[in-house]
């Protein structure tokens, strides 16, 4: 017989080689999230009624389906009736990151509002372009005000990503089930899982905020 | 008149505004010479903010025609409107510095971004502006962590930094404490003198009968007297709106 333990160091290689597979899928989905929920804020913020629309069916769309529905849904019914072959891996980056966009938009949208308007006209009466305004002038502070929503964002992302583990995906989840269903050790298995989360939670979470406090302007307190 | 014509740098013809079915400025004309200082004043809500605004074309106008150099200025022609804004300061009541920007990046970055100059020459031009106004001590500060009367006069560094034909100034001590709005008008007083041409809202009556040459007194969105500060506020003998709404200022 051999002590619960042993099973967790003897697995612990492997499942911290998923978690390379779970860090891959979250920078993947936050980068893919940011692509997509910036341009969605400006949208929504300084777009015009039709485009507005669009953005908003976007954002009810993701916000309002359930991350495993989006999973079954992309992977299993979209991704095969449009003939796009894609790994798991990739096929939930995609998800997690349509699903993030939608999000974080939510996040962009709140920090761009919460410029006063005054210092895009100023902008603008300088002889800056609308364009050049929102650039150099309005996403350089939104972007500061957005990081701690932006973060929080981040640890919900790096949870939801262990749902991923129903595509197959050898992310930290499913490499946890998989040696737990083998040996029977669920209890210390999950355990382990757990933990590694909680870790990798909170380290993304102290870079974010010594990145916020690297970007935070001198005499500006939020 | 064909003589006075060529001094005159800025020509408002007839501008009309309205907002959602309210008519806020109602045919207004103006015009300023090189190197005046006209006034606005007038009671709250009366159009002097939209006026200012109309004449930079951050409001584009209804109606109306705007010549700026004996130019007519097309409202809907994006390059037109560019440029028009280059040549025309602003000065904002609260200021509306770019606060992640230090005082030297506030001023140069229009520098930089809209007049394309390197880096290196923006900066050289930003400081003298700023030392002009007095903040040479100031480059690096952010304008959190500024006075009121510091971000006002960074701002009008930003203004002079694009080298403008003229200033249009809203209210620009009226968001400061007393004691700061000293330090604002003297520099104000100061660009006057060295023959700027403004054209300034303001209810700062002893700065405006020492130095304007006309009070264009405006309400309900028309400009419904127009004179020297002599003739308007003491010469004159029947009793004027602008003496009667100055007679309630403080
Ligand atoms: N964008 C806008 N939409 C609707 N109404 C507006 C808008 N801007 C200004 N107004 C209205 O136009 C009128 C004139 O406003 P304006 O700010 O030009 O007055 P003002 O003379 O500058 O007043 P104050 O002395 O208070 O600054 C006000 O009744 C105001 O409510
Ligand atoms: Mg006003």
């Amino acid at each position: 017989m051999t002590y619960p333990f042993e099973v967790v160091i003897s697995s612990l290689p492997y499942v911290l080689g998923g978690a390379m597979v779970t860090i891959g899928i979250v920078v993947g989905a936050m980068a893919l999230g940011l692509f997509i929920g910036i341009p969605l804020a400006l949208i929504q913020v300084y777009g015009n009624r039709l485009i507005k629309y669009v953005a908003d069916v976007y954002v009810w769309f993701f916000r309002g389906v359930p991350v495993l529905v989006l999973l079954f849904l992309f992977y299993f019914g979209l991704f095969s009736l449009i003939d796009l072959n894609i790994t798991a891996f990739w096929a939930a980056v995609l998800v997690l990151g349509l699903r993030g966009g939608a999000y974080q938009s939510q996040i962009f949208r709140g920090s761009i509002l919460s410029i006063p308007d005054g210092q895009l006209k100023a902008a603008e009466a300088l002889g800056m372009t609308n364009w050049q305004g929102i650039v150099y002038i309005i996403l350089p502070q939104a972007i500061r005000i957005a990081l701690p929503g932006w973060s929080n964002e981040y640890s919900i992302v790096l949870k939801d990503s262990a749902i991923a583990f129903v595509l197959g995906t050898s992310e930290i989840m499913s490499r946890t089930h998989f040696v737990a269903s083998r040996t029977y050790e669920q209890l210390p298995m999950y355990i382990c899982a757990g933990c590694i989360y909680f870790v990798l939670t909170w380290i993304g979470v102290f870079f974010l905020r010594r990145f916020e406090n690297k970007l935070k302007i001198p005499g500006y307190s939020t | 008149m064909s003589i006075e014509n060529t001094e005159v740098l800025l020509k408002v013809e007839g501008i009309s505004k309205s907002f959602g079915g309210k008519r806020i400025l109602k045919d207004v004309s103006l015009s300023l010479n090189k190197g005046d200082l006209k006034v606005l004043i007038g009671p709250s809500g009366g159009g002097k903010s939209t006026l200012l605004q109309c004449i930079n074309l951050l409001i584009t106008p209804d109606k109306g025609k705007i010549f700026l150099n004996n130019r007519d200025v097309s409202f809907n022609k994006k390059k037109d409107v560019l440029a028009l804004r280059q040549q025309i300061g602003m000065i904002f009541q609260d200021f509306n510095l770019f606060d992640h920007l230090t005082a030297l990046d506030n001023v140069s970055i229009a520098l930089r971004k809209v007049k394309k100059m390197s880096k290196k020459d923006a900066y050289i031009r930003a400081q003298m502006e700023l030392e002009r106004v007095g903040l040479g001590d100031k480059l690096h500060h952010y304008p959190a962590e500024l006075s009121g009367g510091q971000k006002q006069r960074v701002s009008i560094a930003r203004a002079l930094a694009m080298d403008p034909l003229l200033l249009l100034l809203d209210e620009p001590t009226s968001a400061l404490d007393p004691e700061l709005i000293s330090e604002v008008l003297t520099v104000i007083r100061e660009l006057s003198n060295s023959g700027m041409t403004m054209l300034m809202a303001t209810h700062q009556m002893g700065f405006v009968k020492s130095l304007a040459q006309e009070i264009l007194f405006m309400e309900n969105g028309r400009i419904i007297e127009h004179d020297t500060p002599e003739n308007l506020l003491n010469k004159s003998k029947v009793r004027t709106r602008t003496q009667d709404f100055c007679s309630k200022l403080l």
